[in-house]
């Protein structure tokens, strides 16, 4: 008879959100595998129905309190496109400025205190800093000015009040934004040395053959806009998203499933698929420093992912010094003119954890007749549950808290952000 | 010093993570507070959990399942204060949406298999399960606010948050009104204060998201509304966002929503 083991883990830690992780083997083959996600639902798209299209933009961003940027400004995109204006120049440049503090300020909250605490071996940021206290501080302070960029342009750091459809409330002027400068060009240097240090550290081996999914763009490294593309091949409109992608749902999780609509296979969204979409993208030093950390032109190690979570707050240090240095006179007006039509529209951005995706239709009225938003979490819900299964089957001989431990991080790999994906996760693994 | 250090326990319910994010973006203050106070259960921010009783306990979310109901009152006994951040926490929040509507018909929106879901046809405050100590406003929180709710606790005095408006932060801001000037609808004359009056620093006007203040007097502030050109569909909505379920707010939505006369005592004065 062959031996039945469970592991599970029934609140997972050091991620965002509700989640719980169950897997369950028999003998020597792993039987089942559920990331459930069980953070209460929030029927976000139902409360959007009625509402003006221009408080689009402050309702989504309450789905997430950690990207809400990604929320204000998919929802803003989506607007323009009905509407059909599109905000470019200065007013792009100060959105992509936005964006930039609150990859920064993720990707830091992420790197430093959800994920490397697993790499130095602690159970928390806090208790680390005894240990390694100017490597904590300084993440910290990486975090805060990205949390400063978010102030200056939005007001505040979470749920920001200053962006809108077709652009700003208020532009900031030149001399607030250069005052950004000092703590950027320190941010950038110890980004750098962060990197470096974590190209030194040894990482778990896991490779799968993924389907990288990220936004492409033929001039940047894809933040607040571009096409889709894949590492399959995949090049097409933000308005094709819904005949790629198509969500199920399943029992175990309050968050919705996605896979390829043609071969039912699920991708993989976020920092490593962007890298490997668009690495000839990457700004200099960022590039200098994948190239050092042997990261390749790919990088199919999730394990491997804060390090290129690393690579991308550098990326987002030198595009926030270029846009803050670029930025001479403020705007004549914060916004351009937007006048409500019938329609349907999308919009789609670079999440810190990969493509959130909205969809509007608006009446000529402008008030909302349907939503569709689907975050990255959603989306990799199945790539992690297939990561778990491939760790589990490698790692048998392991006893149970180390095979939990394990599991842990590879679900923190993706840096998922449960709420985000409007569900709740609870890890559970049984072993028969 | 040998004497334990007071615990500190974060839970979640039905939330964005932002309020309790809030505690982990004090860059500066962090490493202090932990000084002072030992986590004891914090799963955002660590995988290490100390059973309670707690001596501090803040929750943010609100409740939406009757599992978190019932997680609630267990929470509270294990708790000697217990602190409510932000929104949703304290008046049900966004989610409260559901309060006016029919739920089943929103799961059905979003979900393909709505039988898979369990849900309350409610979003509640904390404190209409369990009682509460200290309720801290906000969509999110204001973070020096959260710093002065601990260092309170750790000083065994109550907090010190004002209770005034918006409108009074704002005058103090040194702000041009900009319902005054710019004719824009602004709820500041009814809503708590604690946000430094940010929206019309923006030259916006306040959306409400600290919640009603102390006896406002929405009635008046509507009354405005309406002069300023703004239909009653449109006045529903604007109370109905990040603090629906919050008395005040919720009474006048409902008011305006049946179109009945102001209670007389509420003049044109917000």
């Amino acid at each position: 008879m062959s031996e039945t083991r469970t592991i599970e883990v029934d609140y997972l830690a050091r991620v965002e959100g509700e989640g719980a992780m169950y897997v369950r083997t028999e003998g020597d083959r792993v039987e089942e595998v559920k990331l459930s996600i069980f953070e209460a639902p929030r029927f976000f798209e139902g409360f959007l129905r009625g509402r003006d299209f221009r408080e689009a933009p402050d309702i989504t961003a309450r789905i997430c309190g950690i990207c809400p940027i990604a929320y204000q400004m998919g929802a803003s995109l989506a607007m323009e496109d009905i509407c059909g204006i599109t905000v470019d120049g200065v007013l792009q440049d100060l959105r992509r400025l936005a964006y930039c503090g609150e990859w920064i300020e993720s990707h830091a909250l992420h790197v430093f205190m959800l994920h490397l605490p697993d790499f130095l071996g602690y159970p928390d940021a806090v208790t680390a800093a005894k240990d390694h206290p100017d490597m904590v501080r300084n993440g910290l302070r990486i975090k805060k000015i990205g949390n400063s960029i978010l102030r200056l342009l939005g007001g505040r750091e979470i749920h920001p009040v200053n962006l809108r459809v077709g652009g700003f409330y208020r532009a900031p002027t030149p001399a607030e934004v250069v005052g950004l400068r000092e703590e950027l060009a320190w941010g950038l240097e110890a980004a750098c040395e962060v990197a470096e240090f974590l190209a030194t550290l040894d990482y778990p081996d896991l490779e799968r053959d993924y389907e990288f999914v990220s936004l492409v763009h033929p001039d940047e490294y894809p933040i607040t806009h571009g096409r889709l593309g894949s590492s399959s091949g995949l090049d097409a409109a933000i308005r094709d998203y819904d005949a790629i992608f198509t969500e199920e749902h399943v029992a175990h999780s309050n968050a919705l499933h996605s896979h390829r609509s043609d071969s039912g296979e699920p991708v993989f969204m976020g920092p490593l698929a962007r890298f490997a979409l668009n690495r000839e993208r990457l700004t200099p030093r960022a590039a200098e420093l994948a190239e050092r950390a042997g990261l390749g032109t790919v990088c199919r190690n999730p394990f491997r992912s804060i390090q290129v979570r690393m690579i991308e707050i550098v990326l987002a240090f030198e595009e926030a010094l270029r846009l803050v240095d670029g930025y001479r006179t403020a705007p004549t007006e914060p916004a351009l003119p937007v006048t409500p039509r019938a329609g349907t529209g999308f919009g789609a951005t670079e999440a810190p954890r990969g493509i959130c995706y909205h969809r509007y239709t608006l009446d000529d009225a402008g008030l909302i007749a349907d939503a569709k938003i689907v975050p990255p979490t959603s989306v990799n819900q199945p790539t992690i549950e297939a990561d778990l299964r491939e760790l589990v089957q490698n790692n048998l001989d392991l006893p149970d808290d180390e095979l939990r431990a394990r599991c842990e991080v590879t679900i923190r790999n993706y840096d998922p952000c449960i709420s985000c994906a409007t569900h709740f996760l609870d890890l559970t693994v049984e072993r028969q | 010093m040998s004497r334990e250090k007071p615990t500190l326990a974060v839970f979640k319910f039905a939330s964005c993570d932002g309020c309790q994010l809030s505690l982990l973006d004090c860059e500066d203050e962090l490493l202090a507070v932990t000084d002072r106070v030992r986590i004891a259960h914090f799963p955002e921010a660590s995988s290490q959990r100390i059973d309670g009783p707690w001596d501090l306990t803040l929750v943010e979310g609100s409740i939406t399942t009757p599992e978190a109901a019932e997680q609630i009152r267990e929470i509270r006994s294990a708790s000697r204060f217990l602190v409510t951040i932000g929104a949703c926490a304290t008046a049900g929040g966004i989610q409260a949406l559901r309060n006016f509507a029919d739920v089943e018909a929103f799961t059905r929106q979003v979900y393909a298999h709505p039988e898979y879901i369990e849900t309350l046809a409610t979003s509640d405050a904390i404190s209409q399960h369990v009682p509460v100590d200290f309720e801290l406003r906000g969509c999110p929180i204001d973070k020096y606010q959260l710093l002065e709710v601990i260092s309170a606790f750790l000083y065994g005095r109550r907090p010190q948050v004002s209770n005034a408006s918006v409108c009074e932060e704002c005058k103090r801001a040194g702000h041009v009104c900009v319902m005054v000037a710019h004719g824009t609808p602004c709820l500041g004359p009814v809503t708590h204060a604690g946000c430094g009056a940010l929206c019309p620093g923006c030259n916006r006007g306040c959306y409400g998201c600290f919640g009603p203040k102390e006896t406002p007097n929405a009635p008046g502030l509507s009354g405005q509304l309406e002069t300023l050109g703004m239909d009653r569909a449109t006045r529903v909505r604007f109370y109905r966002t990040f603090n629906a379920g919050a008395d005040a707010f919720r009474e006048e939505s409902e008011r305006q929503e049946s179109g009945a006369a102001p209670p007389e005592e509420s003049g044109n004065r917000p």
